[in-house]
C-alpha cells in the first residue's frame, strides 16, 4: 500500500491543481469584451497580411475551415470550424471535408463549399498582381475542388503530414465567393464572413467595434454581446488601460514587469495565463564571412551561452523562459530534454563548454579578444536583453562583441542583403508546426539569411514533411536538429519567448496558446460581471 | 638662469602677478563661487572619466545575475541593473562617453561655426547671405528634432552621433560669433591687413578669430552641457549609444523605465548624474562668460 501511496498522493495534486472543468462554469450572456491590440490593420484582408493588428480585432467576423481546439494549451489540435467532419485517402493525397449547413453570412446569404473553394483559390492560386501571405506553405496542394454544396475536396501532390494543420490556419478567413469573383480586393476595405460577430465600425486608429451576430450557426453562442478593439501602441499605455479597467485584456503578452505591477496593483482582479510562445530569437552567422564561414567559430559562439541560467534570470526581466531545440517546449514535435542536453551548447556544465569554446576558437585561428559587430533589432522586447545577454557570454570567452541597433523596419532588408557579420534572426508561428516553423532553414529560403547551403538540411526538411509516420517524422526531426544545431551550428537558438497575459478575472472561456494569432474568434468568450 | 629668477623676483616686488594662471583661477573662485563650484564639478568628472578602472572594481558590462536588481548596499553603493551590473560603475565608466560625446561634439560645433560665422562677417555680401540663410534653415528645426533625423540618416554609431550633434550646434555658434566679427572687421587694424596685402585666411585666421575667443570659449562651454544632455536624450531613445556600452542615458531606458518602481536606483542615479553635469557645464560656462565679457565686466 505504502508503494502506492506516492502515486496517489500524486494523482490527488493533480486532480486539486487542475483546473475547475468548463462544464461546471456557467457562461453568463452579456457584456461587452473590450480589449487593447499593440498593432493596427494595413488592411482587413487576412490572407495577405501578416500582423496580429488584424487577426486579433478582425477574427471574430469569421469562420475558417478548421480551426484549433479553443481550450487546448498547445494550440495544435484542429477541430472542425465550417468542416462538420473530413476524411483522408489512404495515400494522403486527398482530404474530403463535409460542410455545415445553415450557415449563413452576415448578409443572409448561405455559406457553401463554392465559398470555401473560392477563398482556398484565392489563398492557394492567387491572381498574379495579388498578395498572399502564406501561399507556399501550401505548395503541395494540386486542386482545391467542390464536388457539391456541402463537400470540399484538396488534392495534393504529396503527402504532407502538416496540411490538416495548416487548414487551421487562424490567416484563412472564408469570405464570400460571389464578391470574390466580383473583386478579389474587396475584403481589403471591407467585411462580410460567416463569424459570431459582425462588423459596426473602425476608426483608424481608434476603435473597432463588433457585436454579436443573432444568426450564429453554432446556437447559444457567442456569449458576448459585443466587442470594442482598442488599439493603443504603447505598452505603458496597454498596461494602463488594465490597471485602470479601461479594457479587459491584451491577447498578445505583457512583460514580467507589466504583469507584476499589474498583479500588484489589482490582485484578485488579475488573472495571469502564461505559455511558451511560439517565437524565438535566433542568432545568424553568415557564411560568406569569415570567420563564420568556419563551423568551429559557429559551434564556439553557441557553446559560450549558458541557457539555463539565462532561463532562470532573463525571464525576470524580459519576455523569455524555456530552453527549447527547434520546438515549442510541451508541443508534440518537442525536444525531451534529455536528448537537448546533448546538443552543443545545451550541456549544464557550462565551465567544460566555454572550455571547448575557447579551445575551438584557437584552433581556427581566431584571436584573443577577436572583435565583431552583433547587429540586433531596435524593439526592447525581448531583442535588447537578450542582445546584452549574448554580448557577455561572448565575453566570457575572449570576444569583444559591439553591438548595432538597426531600426525595426530596416531590419529585415539588412538581413535579406546579407549586411551584417552576426545577427539577431526571429521567427513567430501563428501554429506548433515543423513544417511552418522549420521551412526557414532550408537553403532556398528567403529567410536563410545567414546563406548556408546544405543539401542534409534540405532533404531532412523534405523527409520529415512527407512522413506519415509520426515516430518516422519525429527520428528525421531530431536529426535535422542535431544538424543545424549541434553539427554544423547553422544557426543558434536563445530562448523561447513567454507568452505573459494578465487580464482581468472578468473574461472566462479563453484560453492561452503559444501563438497570439489563435483563439481571437472570441465566440467562447464571456464576461462574468 | 640667474637673470631669469631676478627677472621672477623683481615681477614679484613690482607687484605683478608670478603665476597668472593660478591667481586668476582664485579670483574666479573669489568673484564667482557658483561658477567655481561648476568647474570643480566638471574636474570631478574629467577626474573620474580618467581614473575608471582605478575606481571601480566592476566591469560596468559584466552581467551578473545573481545580483540582479540589488538595491544599494555596501558591495554595490547605488544597487545594481536588471541585468545585476553594478549602477556605480556604470556610471563612472558612462562619465567617459558623456565628456567624450560631450567635448568632441561641442568642440567641433563652435569650431565649425565660428570659422564659418567670422568667414561669414567678414566677406558680407552675398556670402554672408546665403552662408545666414543656410543657417536660419538649420536654426529653424529645434535641437533635438534636427539630432533625431541626423541619427535617423547617418545611423545610430559614435561617430554619426557626435556628427548629429554637432551639425545643430554650428549655426547657433555661427550666429553669435558673426555678431561679434562684424565689428571686429571695422577695426581698422583690419582694413590695415588688407592693405598690407594679407590673404583672406591669413587675415580671418590670424586677426579675426583670435578676438572672438571670448564668445567661442563661453559658447563651447555652455554647448558642453547641451551635448551631455542631447546624447543623454538620443541614448535614451535608443538612437545614441548603443547597449552594453555604459551611457548615463542608455542606464534610463529599458529596464529602468519596466522597474522604475521596484528598483528606482536604477533611474535615479543617471538622471542625477546627467543633471548634476548639465547644471555644473551651466554655472561654470555662465561664470566664464561674466568674466570674460569685458561688458559685463566693468560692471
Amino acid at each position: 500500500m505504502r508503494r502506492y501511496a506516492g502515486l496517489l498522493t500524486l494523482i490527488l495534486a493533480v486532480a486539486l491543481a487542475a483546473p475547475p472543468a468548463r462544464a461546471q462554469e456557467k457562461p453568463r450572456y452579456g457584456g461587452e469584451l473590450i480589449f487593447a491590440v499593440p498593432s493596427q490593420p494595413p488592411s482587413y484582408d487576412a490572407h495577405q497580411e501578416e500582423t496580429f493588428g488584424v487577426i486579433h480585432p478582425v477574427a471574430p467576423h469569421y469562420n475558417t475551415l478548421l480551426r484549433v481546439e479553443p481550450f487546448d494549451r498547445t494550440g495544435t489540435k484542429p477541430v472542425g470550424d465550417l468542416a462538420e467532419s473530413w476524411t483522408i485517402a489512404k495515400d494522403g493525397l486527398t482530404y474530403t471535408f463535409k460542410i455545415r449547413r445553415g450557415v449563413k453570412f452576415h448578409d443572409g446569404s448561405d455559406m457553401t463549399s463554392r465559398d470555401i473553394k473560392a477563398s482556398y483559390d484565392k489563398i492557394i492560386f492567387p491572381p498574379p498582381g495579388l498578395k498572399s501571405s502564406r501561399r507556399t506553405t501550401y505548395q503541395a496542394v494540386e486542386a482545391v475542388e467542390a464536388p457539391d454544396p456541402y463537400t470540399v475536396r484538396f488534392r495534393l501532390k504529396w503527402p504532407e503530414s502538416s496540411f490538416l494543420l495548416n487548414l487551421a490556419s487562424p490567416w484563412n478567413f472564408i469570405y464570400k465567393a460571389d464578391i470574390l469573383a466580383k473583386d478579389m480586393r474587396w475584403y481589403e476595405r471591407n467585411v462580410m464572413g460567416t463569424g459570431p460577430f459582425t462588423f459596426v465600425e473602425y476608426v483608424k486608429g481608434s476603435h473597432w467595434v463588433g457585436k454579436k451576430n443573432p444568426n450564429y450557426w453554432d446556437k447559444g453562442k457567442p456569449y458576448l454581446d459585443g466587442y470594442r478593439a482598442l488599439f493603443i501602441s504603447s505598452s505603458s499605455a496597454q498596461v494602463a488601460a488594465v490597471r485602470g479597467e479601461r479594457a479587459h485584456i491584451q491577447f498578445r503578452g505583457f512583460t514580467p514587469a507589466d504583469r507584476d505591477s499589474l498583479k500588484q496593483a489589482l490582485g484578485d482582479k488579475i488573472t495571469v495565463q502564461e505559455s511558451p510562445w511560439d517565437c524565438v530569437l535566433m542568432v545568424a552567422m553568415n557564411h560568406t564571412r569569415k570567420p563564420f564561414d568556419d563551423k568551429r567559430v559557429r559551434r564556439a559562439l553557441t557553446l559560450a551561452l549558458d541557457r539555463y541560467e539565462a532561463s532562470k534570470n532573463l525571464s525576470r526581466i524580459a519576455i523569455v523562459r524555456d530552453v527549447a531545440g527547434i520546438q515549442v517546449p510541451g508541443t508534440p514535435w518537442a525536444t525531451p530534454p534529455a536528448e537537448l542536453e546533448k546538443l552543443a551548447g545545451y550541456s549544464r556544465d557550462i565551465g567544460k563548454s566555454r572550455a571547448e569554446a575557447k579551445r575551438l576558437l584557437r584552433e581556427a585561428g581566431v584571436p584573443d579578444g577577436f572583435a565583431f559587430t552583433f547587429k540586433n533589432r531596435g524593439i526592447p522586447q525581448p531583442y535588447e536583453p537578450i542582445g546584452i545577454w549574448l554580448i557577455d557570454q561572448w565575453r566570457q570567452i575572449g570576444l569583444n562583441v559591439k553591438q548595432e541597433i538597426v531600426e525595426a523596419s530596416a531590419y529585415h532588408p539588412m538581413l535579406k542583403r546579407g549586411d551584417f557579420e552576426v545577427a539577431m534572426d526571429f521567427a513567430c508561428g501563428f501554429i506548433v508546426e515543423p513544417d511552418l516553423d522549420l521551412g526557414r532553414f532550408v537553403t532556398s529560403s528567403d529567410a536563410n539569411y545567414g546563406k548556408h547551403q546544405d543539401k542534409v538540411i534540405d532533404e531532412l526538411y523534405q523527409k520529415q514533411a512527407r512522413a506519415v509516420d509520426a515516430e518516422e517524422r519525429r527520428k528525421y526531426l531530431r536529426a535535422l536538429e542535431k544538424r543545424l544545431l549541434d553539427e554544423e551550428v547553422h544557426v543558434m537558438y536563445t530562448l523561447q519567448w513567454n507568452r505573459i497575459i494578465p487580464h482581468s478575472s472578468k473574461v472566462k472561456g479563453w484560453t492561452i496558446t503559444p501563438a497570439h494569432y489563435l483563439n481571437n474568434m472570441l465566440d467562447t468568450v464571456w464576461l462574468s460581471e | 638662469m640667474a637673470i631669469e629668477r631676478a627677472t621672477e623676483r623683481l615681477g614679484e616686488l613690482d607687484g605683478a602677478p608670478a603665476r597668472p594662471w593660478v591667481d586668476a583661477a582664485r579670483d574666479f573662485v573669489r568673484r564667482r563661487p557658483l561658477g567655481a563650484v561648476g568647474a570643480a564639478v566638471v574636474l570631478l568628472m574629467l577626474v573620474v572619466a580618467l581614473l575608471a578602472n582605478l575606481l571601480t572594481p566592476y566591469n560596468p558590462v559584466a552581467v551578473d545575475f545573481a545580483a540582479m536588481l540589488a538595491p544599494p548596499s555596501a558591495s554595490h553603493w547605488l544597487g545594481t541593473d536588471a541585468f545585476g551590473r553594478d549602477v556605480l560603475a556604470r556610471l563612472i565608466y558612462g562619465s567617459r562617453t558623456a565628456l567624450f560625446v560631450g567635448f568632441g561634439a561641442a568642440f567641433f560645433g563652435a569650431t565649425v561655426g565660428a570659422v564659418l560665422g567670422v568667414g561669414s562677417a567678414y566677406f558680407g555680401g552675398r556670402v554672408d547671405l546665403y552662408v545666414q540663410r543656410v543657417m536660419d534653415v538649420f536654426l529653424s528645426f529645434p535641437l533635438i528634432i534636427l539630432a533625431l533625423a541626423i541619427v535617423a540618416i547617418l545611423g545610430n554609431n559614435l561617430p554619426n552621433l557626435i556628427t548629429a550633434i554637432t551639425i545643430p550646434m554650428i549655426p547657433r555658434c555661427a550666429l553669435v560669433i558673426r555678431a561679434s566679427a562684424l565689428s571686429i572687421r571695422e577695426m581698422p587694424y583690419i582694413d590695415a591687413a588688407r592693405a598690407a596685402g594679407f590673404g583672406h585666411g591669413r587675415i580671418i585666421l590670424r586677426h579675426m578669430l583670435p578676438n572672438v575667443m571670448a564668445p567661442y570659449l563661453i559658447l563651447l562651454t555652455a554647448f558642453l552641457g547641451q551635448a551631455i544632455l542631447l546624447e543623454a536624450s538620443l541614448s535614451f531613445l535608443g538612437l545614441g549609444v548603443q547597449e552594453p556600452t555604459a551611457a548615463w542615458g542608455l542606464m534610463l531606458r529599458g529596464a529602468a523605465v519596466e522597474f522604475a518602481e521596484a528598483a528606482p536606483w536604477m533611474a535615479i542615479f543617471p538622471g542625477l548624474a546627467i543633471s548634476l553635469a548639465v547644471f555644473a557645464f551651466n554655472l561654470f560656462g555662465d561664470s566664464l562668460r561674466d568674466a570674460l565679457d569685458p561688458r559685463l565686466r566693468t560692471q
